[in-house]
């Protein structure tokens, strides 16, 4: 069943708080979510008040000055610094999206930064994403033929074919979508969730993967696919500007399509 | 604890190779029920302040009774499909979880029969 009280080992506490360094006029709290597995203690939010003069604008900014200048246990994912990576996704102000591409200044007040929903938390902001990578595995990304390819060039697809993969190919894998989805939080186990279902349609609209029809059987299913109630927090969220419930409505018409 | 691998946990049972005629009846009874529905409470509305044998009569017209019988099957129809998403999204015992199934599917078989019932008494000036 559905649990609607956070287990006893995982309710949040209040952790400790860092002030601003003296002399500094123009501050903004950071309220981060701490978990450690080593010292067997319940989750904490810790405060971190810290000189907006001397920051970037960005939410990674201030957590990489936080890590750097106040506190170096503080732990969270991060490579490439401009949404192109997908490592730093986590929850910011309420809703899920990529610390590097999101203005402090948009949060008004505080700023609340959590791990991605609903994912066991490896340490801090770092979630567990073993999962959803063999579901994305399982769905098998790559282009799938019988044809052998032409012995002279690459295998050719008209720019109206390749149109159909614009505002698929562009998806980063950070997983915002997904852990927004509360299908996916009740049904991970079995649901795709939208990252991966996007992910599945990008090959089966692809004009040279011959597979199309195994992609559907292997997705046409009740948890699959079909927990999918179009909420559309998934596409609310994406921090790339992508549509993963209308990719999720697609395949649904597909399957409708080759019974009806 | 289980050692398998995370691939082997998500393929799993494999696909159930269906799901689409469960979406796609829960659409067709859907757009059926525009219609059914404002044609019913269209009716219920004129009805209003009528008497019993007004009402009787109303209902035993072929068409009315005909049409109610569709808006039953339809409703009861598209009712016990959207249920048994709920249970399937909240329920995760598979024990709990059939037996839920399969109260939510008997019940609302017998409030259909009931009600088509009831709709073929009066029909049939039972």
């Amino acid at each position: 069943m559905v649990e609607f009280n956070l287990p006893k080992n995982s309710r949040v506490g209040t952790g400790k708080s860092w002030p601003a360094p003296q002399g500094a006029s123009n501050t903004k709290t950071f309220k981060i979510y701490r978990w450690n597995p080593d010292d067997g203690e319940n989750p904490k939010v810790d405060t971190y008040t810290i000189d907006m003069d001397d920051c970037g604008p960005m939410v990674l900014d201030a957590l990489i000055k936080i890590k750097n200048e106040v506190d170096q246990t503080l732990t969270f994912r991060r490579s490439c610094r401009e949404g192109i990576c997908g490592s730093c996704a986590m929850n910011i102000d309420g809703t899920n999206t990529l610390a590097c591409t999101k203005y402090i200044d948009d949060a008004k007040g505080d700023v609340k930064i959590y791990p991605l929903p609903h994912m066991s938390v490896v340490k801090d902001l770092v979630p567990d994403l073993n999962n959803a990578y063999a579901q994305l595995a399982s769905v098998q990304p790559w282009m799938k033929t019988e044809s052998p390819p032409p012995p002279d060039r690459e295998r050719l697809q008209s720019p109206e074919e390749r149109k159909k993969l614009d505002g698929l190919y562009e998806c980063i894998l950070c997983f915002s979508c997904a852990t927004s989805c509360p299908s996916y939080w009740w049904n991970e186990d079995r649901y795709l969730g939208p990252a991966i279902l996007l992910q599945a349609y990008r090959w089966i609209v692809d004009s040279r993967d011959e597979h199309t029809g195994e992609r559907l059987d292997d997705l046409e299913d009740p948890f699959r696919l079909f927990r999918c109630h179009t909420i559309m927090n998934c596409s609310k969220t994406c921090p790339k500007g992508l549509n993963p419930a209308q990719a999720i409505a697609e395949i649904k018409k597909l399957l409708v399509e080759r019974q009806v | 604890m289980s050692l398998r691998s995370p691939l082997g946990r998500v393929r799993g049972l494999g696909s159930a190779k269906s799901g689409t005629h469960h979406f796609w009846m829960q659409r067709v009874t859907a757009v059926a029920l525009i219609p059914l529905t404002l044609w019913f409470v269209y009716s219920v509305i004129a009805l209003a302040g009528a008497n019993y044998a007004t009402a009787v009569a109303w209902l035993q017209s072929p068409t009315t009774a005909v049409l109610m019988l569709v808006l039953i099957v339809a409703t009861f129809h598209h009712m016990q499909l959207g249920l048994q998403v709920v249970i399937e999204d909240y329920i995760h015992g598979e024990g709990v979880k059939i037996v839920s199934l399969m109260i939510m599917k008997g019940g609302s078989l017998l409030l259909a029969v009931g009600a088509a019932f009831a709709v073929l008494k009066v029909a049939f000036g039972g």
